[in-house]
């Protein structure tokens, strides 16, 4: 489903990205694991067309990627939570939502959306007429995941979903991101807490300076890499 | 001394920089730019009410309508050939752009109309007046608060009821997410200048209505304006610029009224001293925005 091949990228004189491959079944639950300043939310950012990649080749089901903009981007099918939330603080959490399915434009469609949306969160609905800035980090989560569900992504990119969450939140997110695993949507998820990302993803990679250093099952990466370390950022590869 | 005339006279004031200000304010909450060249969007629209008045054009309405239309046109072109192709450059750039348009445009009229300041035809309307419970008011002032407020509810409505407006605000926040979400970002740019010219275009109707005629340099002061309204109300948001429009102009009313005449010449002062006292208490002005100091890219 999505392909990357040898993708550079940059931050003005900084090299973010150095040549990273990694692919995407559909269907797949796919992880990014690594210290932070790895480079898992740059990979992120270049997929979704906010960043340009200086060297490499995107594809999205067989159609090139790079030179797209973040909104052609979303029209083919992939939306991103990035880390933050990045909800809109005065909008309400209904005008949120309705951003959200911007791409579709389909009033009917919307209506039964929103309701989706409002049953798999029920908060939201009890805070439809709230502005999204007095939702709490937990509600603000659920409420940037919702806003990218509306779009009906065929790829679903979620970034550091449970930074800043007390842990009761954290198994929420966890348990939805299953779900909508379970539910069929791919995923690819950036993750801090590599323990849990892990017991749920179908394979991961991992990331050092800008590289893939590792990739596999969540079992595989286990047994050959220092999971301790990746959170101190001295993680070592084939400990084994 | 608050006749009813005065007290209609200050709120036409403030409606009026209530709109200016928001002209404004429209394209700094996405640009973060403070467009000087919107002050010459008021001047283009007001040579136009002269020229098609000296060519002879009429009814009235169709030389405001077609006022309004040209400023609204060539806000938009401005956008598309000036202010794209630097909006993803440094704030210097998009500044100096900027001023650029606008010298542009002033010195455009300078050469093709003349320096001097040139009569415009206005409505019949705009010099008859009212009486209401034994004051005689202005139907001009009467004219300026119902278009404003008129305006001011329909943008109301299209900034919370359409998907359009509802992209404007978000994108005014956090423009990056709002792209990833799908809205375009030419068209959300194109559609700020867009009402931002049509809003510089009703301005001058009433602004030139007040003076009777326009020249080059009629922009300066409305922009000033603009610039102090939405500073007093708050650079981020819609609603800042209008509680800021309205308090200059009550304030600027007030001044008038109360200074003595010695000290008239010196309102600016006056008003410029009020301006600094709120500052020092509401450093962010009196109305807290959502709009976050992003630049587009």
């Amino acid at each position: 489903m999505l392909v990357l091949n040898k993708i550079h990228a940059r931050y003005g004189a900084i090299t973010a990205l150095r040549g990273i491959s990694l692919k995407v079944e559909e269907g797949e639950l796919v992880a990014l694991i690594g210290v932070n300043g790895a480079g898992k939310s740059t990979t992120l950012s270049t997929i979704a067309g906010v960043l340009k990649p200086v060297q490499g080749e995107i594809q999205f089901q067989g159609q090139s990627l790079v030179g797209k903009s973040p909104e052609q981007i979303i029209r083919l099918g992939i939306a991103m939570v990035p880390e933050g939330r990045d909800i809109f603080p005065s909008l309400t959490v209904e005008e949120n939502l309705r951003l959200g399915a911007y791409t579709r434009n389909n009033r009917t469609e919307y209506k039964q959306d929103l309701d989706e949306m409002f049953e798999l969160f029920p908060i939201l609905g009890k805070r439809m007429n709230q502005p999204g800035g007095t939702l709490s980090g937990g509600e603000q989560q659920q409420l940037a995941i919702a806003r990218a569900l509306m779009s009906h992504p065929k790829l679903l990119m979620l970034d550091e979903p449970s930074l800043g969450l007390a842990p009761a939140l954290v198994d929420q997110i966890f348990e939805l991101v299953v779900n909508l695993h379970n539910r069929g949507v791919t995923i690819l998820l950036v993750e801090q807490n590599v323990e849990r990302t892990l017991d749920i993803a179908d394979r991961a990679y991992l990331m050092r300076t800008g590289k893939i250093e590792d990739e596999g099952t969540p079992q595989h990466l286990r047994e050959r890499v220092d999971i301790e370390g990746v959170y101190l950022g001295d993680h070592t590869p084939d400990k084994a | 001394m608050f006749t009813l005339d005065f007290v209609i006279n200050a709120i036409s004031l403030g409606s009026l920089y209530a709109i200016i200000a928001l002209g404004l304010v429209i394209v700094y909450g996405i640009l973060k730019l403070v467009n000087y060249a919107y002050g010459e969007l008021i001047m283009i629209a007001g040579y136009m009410l002269f020229l098609l008045g000296s060519a002879g054009v009429s009814p009235w309405i169709i030389l405001g309508i077609t006022a309004v239309f040209t400023a609204t046109l060539v806000s938009y072109l401005t956008e598309l050939v000036a202010f794209r192709p630097v909006r993803t450059k440094s704030m210097t750039a998009i500044l100096v752009t900027s001023f650029a348009v606008s010298t542009l445009l002033q010195n455009l009229v300078l050469l093709i109309v003349s320096p001097r300041s040139r009569a415009v035809p206005l409505p019949d309307l705009f010099a008859k007046s009212v009486n209401i419970l034994g004051s005689d008011v202005s139907m001009r002032n009467i004219l300026t608060i119902v278009i404003s407020l008129a305006l001011l509810g329909a943008l109301s409505l299209l900034m919370k009821r359409t998907i359009l407006g509802i992209a404007l605000r978000a994108a005014a926040e956090n423009f990056t997410m709002t792209r990833m979400l799908g809205v375009p970002a030419n068209m959300v740019i194109s559609v700020a200048f867009i009402l931002s010219g049509f809003l510089a275009g009703v301005v001058a109707l009433f602004w030139v209505g007040r003076s009777g005629s326009v020249m080059p340099t009629i922009g300066t002061a409305p922009l000033l304006i603009a610039f102090v309204a939405c500073v007093i109300g708050g650079m981020n948001s819609l609603t800042g610029a209008v509680v800021g429009g309205y308090i200059y102009g009550i304030i600027f009313s007030l001044l008038s009224l109360f200074l003595p005449q010695s000290l008239l010449d010196y309102r600016d002062a006056f008003m410029f001293a009020i301006v600094i006292l709120i500052l020092l208490f509401k450093p962010e002005g009196l109305v807290k925005g959502g709009y976050v100091p992003e630049r587009v890219g």
